[in-house]
């Protein structure tokens, strides 16, 4: 027991490798939130009328709302006063070559290990770069548009296809959804837009990094995709933030949109700063993540890899409105030291023969608090529909914490929904087998934990299920006691 | 090779291990008998560093080396060997992925390179050949499913794979049939050579007769009560254990 904490401790206390801060010239709006700042955000942007309208509108819906409080997680106050709501590098967004970008910018990005050139069209990936609010360059556009797929900043969005923002935005999460979402669409700076055009298959897997840079930011980006009839996407995200001691609040609205036969993979790697061992910092995360399948025979699936964040509050959802249209939701959850989770999927059916899973794996150690919260509902004309829910905790001691929260509401006879759940616990007998074997705890951990997590990693593009098995041993080795 | 001086060790408060004495020295074969908790898997745990049995008193020396301070991990790398006698099951983890680890920690330990996929899967189905269990350890999880005969074998043939210079066998030989017994024989005879030693724990003598002894001891109540050759393992099982108890008493 005792060596197991011990190298628990030395484990846990190894540094977050992305908490560097970036010394780059920010623009920076005075704190605080009110009317003229929302007018200010849309002003800098340069927006149309309606955007203007669509931010001010929420804000005012916002203004009406509340804190949700029915989480298993305990919120500190957090003052929305206290924070900028617009943080942009500099030197401005646009660039037209590599030339032109400042070279601590790239810098940073090295260290994130996101090589911002062309070099990355042999890795197959075309990158969005949201640096506290704004975009700074999206990879392979012009590769992208032979096909006719639009992949650009939000802001590139609104001023190049109009059209396509006004139909969509907000349909999918409506703006007074929740506190989160409200206060996003009244706020949000820039985030990555998507759109696949019928029939095509996008060659590469296209990805979003979120950086938070700046001191005292919150970081409201907003994502949207639409797959038109019988297309495909693999999108990818990941986040890093600076180690600071204070708490900066990330609440981000994510929406997709399928048609027929379409199909979009969204696969998350979260690794925003946890916070240190105390429990002092680390990003307060409240995401709205939905999508919609539309068209019948559509496919959405969430994939996430949650190792960062100090709470998280997140439950990537799926409308299967489409008849045979399909849902899925695979995650692990880590949470260490002080971490809390409370995260989880919608399911809602609604079209004829629809069908989702869940698969979630919660994995949490030192003291920390890691929930499941989840909504099946089917629909009475949802007839034929199947839900598999399978929500695994796995904890690595005695200290922390594993809470499921199924809720499941069936119109219908004909549906038939399943729920399993487990927990268990690493054994010491376990570990004390692969040390019997020559292998040290730190590597069991990994070994055991990588196994338990291996059905959801498996469901991660390639080089993306690399990172998340490395990132997963770095936030737990050691943490059985 | 080993050498265990009055060693005193207990677990929860209980004391179970009460000043045991033993030499093995390379080349040797030694048989532990004894009635059920007598401390025999307690010895064995220790000896292999299980950190819920405290050590109370005594000294442990493995290769000219005290090891009761060492890692559970160092003492393997070190080449000592302990088969379960109840091995775990861990679920999620392919037997393949575990044993290329094990096998590959134990080689960087002795400064060797590390085997290529390749090279391990060769030296595997060589061992397998000695257990005769193919598909199962190539395609399950770590013990996982596995019949209790099936878990012994698999306890041999991973110590076939690691060609400890010590290896101490719990019980496993219990439970097994007269086929499978054969296996854990062949296993531990096909390790035996002048450098290396075996502590095999067993409840019956049968196993003696496919694995010669050297010596056997006769543990009782945290204590070696009785060590002698090979016949006493024929005396024990004829006259059975409660000889041993009245003897003691006298
Ligand atoms: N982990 C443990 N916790 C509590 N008691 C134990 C533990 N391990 C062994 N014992 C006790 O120690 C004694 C010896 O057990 P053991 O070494 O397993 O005997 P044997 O292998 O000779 O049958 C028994 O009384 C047993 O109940
Ligand atoms: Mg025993």
């Amino acid at each position: 027991m005792e060596e197991q904490d011990k190298i628990l401790n030395d484990v846990t206390q190894a540094d977050y490798k992305y908490g560097f801060v970036t010394d780059i010239e920010t623009d920076i709006i005075e704190k605080g939130l009110n009317e003229d700042v929302v007018r200010l955000i849309s002003a800098k942007k340069e927006e149309p009328e309606f955007m203007l309208n669509f931010r001010l509108d929420a804000f005012k819906k916002w203004q009406k709302m509340k804190m949700p409080d029915w989480a298993y997680l305990k919120i500190p106050p957090i003052d929305l006063q206290e924070i900028s709501y617009y943080a942009a590098p500099k030197q401005g967004p646009k660039y037209e070559s590599m030339d032109e970008v400042d070279p601590e910018l790239i810098d940073t990005f090295n260290k994130l290990g996101i090589p911002l050139d062309e070099q990355k069209v042999l890795a197959g990936v075309a990158v969005d770069i949201v640096m506290d609010s704004v975009s700074v360059k999206t990879t392979f556009k012009e590769t992208l548009a032979e096909k006719g797929i639009i992949f650009c900043s939000f802001s590139d969005a609104v001023a190049e296809h109009p059209e396509l923002i006004k139909k969509y935005l907000g349909k999918v999460v409506p703006v007074a959804d929740n506190y989160f979402s409200a206060l996003n669409s009244a706020v949000f700076s820039d985030g990555s837009f998507c759109y696949i055009p019928k029939g095509v298959r996008c060659p590469m897997e296209l990805s979003t990094y979120f950086r938070i840079n700046a001191a005292n930011t919150g970081q409201f980006e907003r994502t949207l995709i639409i797959a038109d009839d019988d297309s495909y996407v693999s999108y990818l995200e990941g986040c890093t933030a600076p180690m600071r001691d204070e708490n900066q609040l990330h609440a981000a609205v994510v929406e997709i949109i399928t048609m027929d036969r379409a199909e979009v993979k969204y696969s998350t790697v979260q690794n925003w700063y946890p916070g240190n061992k105390d429990g002092v910092g680390g990003i307060y995360n409240f995401v709205t993540k939905r999508g919609i399948c539309r068209g019948e025979s559509s496919k959405i699936s969430w994939t996430q890899v949650e190792t960062g964040s100090a709470i998280t509050w997140k439950y990537p959802s799926c409308i299967l409105m489409g008849d045979n249209s399909v849902g899925e939701f695979n995650s692990v959850a880590v949470t260490n030291n002080y971490q809390q989770a409370d995260t989880g999927s919608k399911m809602i059916h609604i079209g004829k023969n629809t069908k989702s899973t869940i698969i979630s794996k919660g994995i949490s150690a030192g003291k920390s608090e890691n929930s499941y919260r989840g909504l099946v509902k089917v629909m009475p004309k949802a007839t034929g529909s199947r839900n598999f829910s399978q929500c695994d905790s796995l904890l690595l001691n005695d200290t922390c914490g594993a809470h499921t929260f199924p809720y499941i509401e069936v119109g219908n006879k004909s549906s038939v929904v399943e729920h399993e759940a487990t927990t268990s616990k690493i054994g010491e007998d376990q570990i004390f087998y692969c040390n019997q074997r020559g292998i040290d705890t730190e590597k069991a951990i990994g070994m055991i934990v990588n196994g338990y997590a291996k059905e959801v990693l498996n469901k991660l593009p390639m080089e993306f299920a690399v990172e998340a098995q490395k990132l997963l041993q770095i936030s737990l080795e050691g943490s059985v006691g | 090779m080993l050498s265990i001086k009055n060693l005193y060790a207990s677990v929860e408060g209980m004391e179970i291990l009460k000043g045991i004495n033993l030499e093995v020295k390379p080349g040797e074969v030694h048989a532990i008998m004894g009635p059920n908790g007598s401390g025999k898997s307690t010895l064995a745990s220790v000896l292999a560093g299980k950190e819920e049995y405290e050590v109370t008193a005594g000294e442990v020396t493995f290769l000219g080396e005290d090891i009761l301070d060492k890692a559970p991990e160092n003492r393997a790398k070190d080449g000592l060997f302990l088969s379960f006698q109840y091995p775990v099951e861990i679920p999620g983890v392919p037997m393949v992925n575990f044993l290329k680890t094990s096998v590959n920690e134990h080689r960087k330990h002795r400064g060797l390179k590390e085997l290529t996929a390749g090279e391990f899967l060769k030296l595997m189905r060589e061992k397998m050949d000695l257990v005769d269990m193919h598909t199962k350890l190539t395609n399950r999880m770590v013990n996982e499913g596995f019949s209790g005969g099936e878990k012994k074998k698999n306890e041999i043939f991973q110590m076939a794979m690691l060609e400890p210079k010590l290896a101490i066998l719990d019980e496993t030989d219990s439970g097994l049939d007269i086929d499978a017994l054969r296996v854990v024989a062949n296993g531990v005879n096909a390790l035996k050579s002048p450098e290396t030693a075996a502590i095999v724990i067993t409840h019956y003598q049968r196993l003696l007769d496919y694995i010669v002894p050297d010596f056997v001891h006769i543990l009782y109540k945290g204590r070696i009560v009785k060590t002698a050759g090979k016949e006493l393992a024929f005396e024990l099982e004829e006259k059975g254990y409660d000889w041993i108890k009245s003897e003691i008493k006298n």
